[in-house]
């Protein structure tokens, strides 16, 4: 014990390397065996990756930064599951790359937000979100309805998600061009929200 | 455990674990070596840094040591407890979908009869016993808010609930259907049929008929063009049709707004208009509760009775 003590003391590159090997403890046991893990790595029934519409959507979502006041993960907790609906699994987010899940609320959770509220509610609210809600306070988005959806860019986006696993068919990706063409980054945004959290239901 | 692809898995956690608290262990005793006795003082290590910085080699502090053995000893208790280990441990059988169960089925058994005691009572008398009033405008404040506003007041394109006028009816039953079922109200878009100028007749016989100042000419022109395709949903009296949801026009009630230029954009574009269905996610119970609430906020004078 004393020649590893002095050594670590006396010689940076080994203070380096050890301290990697203590911190690596917990990565090994806590990370890594997850990517063995069936529940973390498959689907569960009715998560299909998103439609060449929804990615795009998704894509806005980031760039605006909707992140950063909406989480995307409804804890195991009662008072979350009764406001959002069923809680988040693992196995919701395999094609999500970025996951989305968040640590911040500023608003509410938008894990399940899909099919919550109608596409003209969306609409409305991203326009003007006091009009449909006077007390709140999120930004406006009107930017979102002038803006067309780059078409030309979803193929090579699709390819990038196969590469790391999202299941698209060449069919697909070929035909993502016209999927999006004349699209709007609202109409984008909105197939994108509607499509969140379909897949588990809270069910009384 | 059946969740990782081999068994392989339980075990190389298992064994990192434990490895990683014996060598802590070891850590510890190793560096437990030296004992002063009283008055006596460390020695000086044999390096110095910057010429003149040395450093002494006391013995670890006992409070120090204490911590740092609870701390190993947590982890043990702790992992024979809950299943950190994977492959054994978990002496309790804790896994944190069966403690979500658990919290929801205490809170459903403290609820459930909380609500069971309305479900027989008709929506009106709900609507006038306080205590579910309490609770449904509660409720309200979660789910509904968002569309209908904080005082059930809507917004463009969201109905006003406290103006006792219905799109698809307010009797008890119907606002239970439509909290229960949600609705989806669709006019379909007239502006390519009926061209520019027939839409402004049209708009304006629609004025006209809600009893407001329009163009004569106009509207005289849109009323058989109205008589002929709105009055299918609309009636041909324009009152509306609650079984489709067909708002009624001759009231001064305007969903998205009465102006000309609003009913021009309604008739050129249709509309388009969801209420989610909430049966599955409230259950019958709360959704008894919250219609007497929303029936609560139309029948104001009654429900006070």
């Amino acid at each position: 014990m004393d020649k590893i003590q002095k050594l670590i003391e006396e010689n940076v590159a080994m203070l380096i390397v050890f301290t990697i090997a203590i911190l690596s403890v917990a990565m090994m046991v806590e990370i890594l065996p997850l990517m063995f893990s069936k529940s973390t790595t498959q689907p569960i029934e009715g998560v299909k990756p998103y439609t060449a519409l929804q990615l795009a959507g998704r894509d806005i979502y980031l760039r605006e930064g909707c992140y950063n006041c909406h989480s995307q993960m409804i804890r195991p907790f009662r008072a979350e599951t009764e406001r959002y609906g069923h809680y988040s699994v693992a196995g919701e987010s395999v094609y999500d790359h970025p996951f989305l899940w968040g640590s911040k609320r500023t608003g509410p959770d938008l894990a399940r937000v899909g099919g919550r509220y109608s596409d003209e509610w969306h609409r409305a609210h991203l326009m003007h979100p006091q009009d449909v809600v006077p007390e709140s306070v999120m930004p406006s988005f009107p930017w979102l309805a002038a803006n067309k959806v780059d078409a030309a860019i979803m193929p090579a986006k699709m390819t990038a998600l196969r590469h790391v696993g999202v299941p698209y068919t060449d069919a697909e990706i070929a035909a993502s061009v016209k999927d999006v063409e004349g699209k709007t980054e609202m109409d984008a945004l909105i197939a994108y929200l509607q499509g969140l959290g379909l897949a588990l239901k809270n069910k009384r | 455990m059946t969740d990782f692809y081999s068994g392989f898995w339980g075990i190389y956690i298992a064994i990192i674990v434990i490895a990683s608290l014996i060598g802590l262990a070891y850590l510890l005793k190793s560096q437990m070596v030296i004992k002063l006795k009283k008055g006596e003082s460390a020695d000086v290590l044999h390096h110095t840094w910057d010429g003149d910085l040395q450093e002494y080699n006391n013995p670890l502090p006992g409070w120090w040591v204490g911590l740092f053995v609870l701390t190993i000893a947590f982890a043990v208790g702790y992992l024979a407890l809950y299943p950190g280990l994977v492959v054994f441990g978990n002496a309790i059988g804790w896994t944190s979908t069966k403690q979500y169960a658990t919290e929801v089925k205490r809170a459903d058994d403290k609820y459930a009869q909380l609500y069971a005691k309305f479900m027989p009572m008709p929506v009106p008398e709900v609507a006038r016993n306080a205590e579910a009033n309490g609770m449904g405008k509660r409720l309200f404040g979660t789910y509904c808010i968002q569309c209908h506003g904080v005082n059930a007041q809507g917004a463009k394109g969201f109905p006003n609930l406290t103006d006792n006028d219905w799109l698809y009816g307010g009797t008890p039953e119907k606002i239970e259907q439509t909290i229960q079922n949600g609705r989806h109200g669709q006019m379909p878009a007239f502006g390519a049929a009926f061209g520019e100028e027939k839409v402004r007749d049209v708009a304006n016989y629609v004025i006209k008929i809600s009893g407001r100042p329009h163009n004569e000419l106009r509207a005289a022109r849109g009323e058989a063009t109205f008589k002929q395709v709105c009055a299918a949903c609309h009636t041909p009296a324009g009152t509306g049709n609650q079984d489709v949801g067909a708002p009624n026009l001759t009231d001064k009630i305007w969903l998205y707004g009465g102006s000309e230029a609003t009913i021009v954009e309604t008739i050129t574009n249709g509309r388009n208009n969801v209420m989610p269905a909430w049966k599955d996610f409230l259950g019958d119970a709360k959704v008894h509760v919250l219609a007497g609430y929303v029936y609560s906020l139309s029948h104001g004078n009654e429900a006070a009775k």
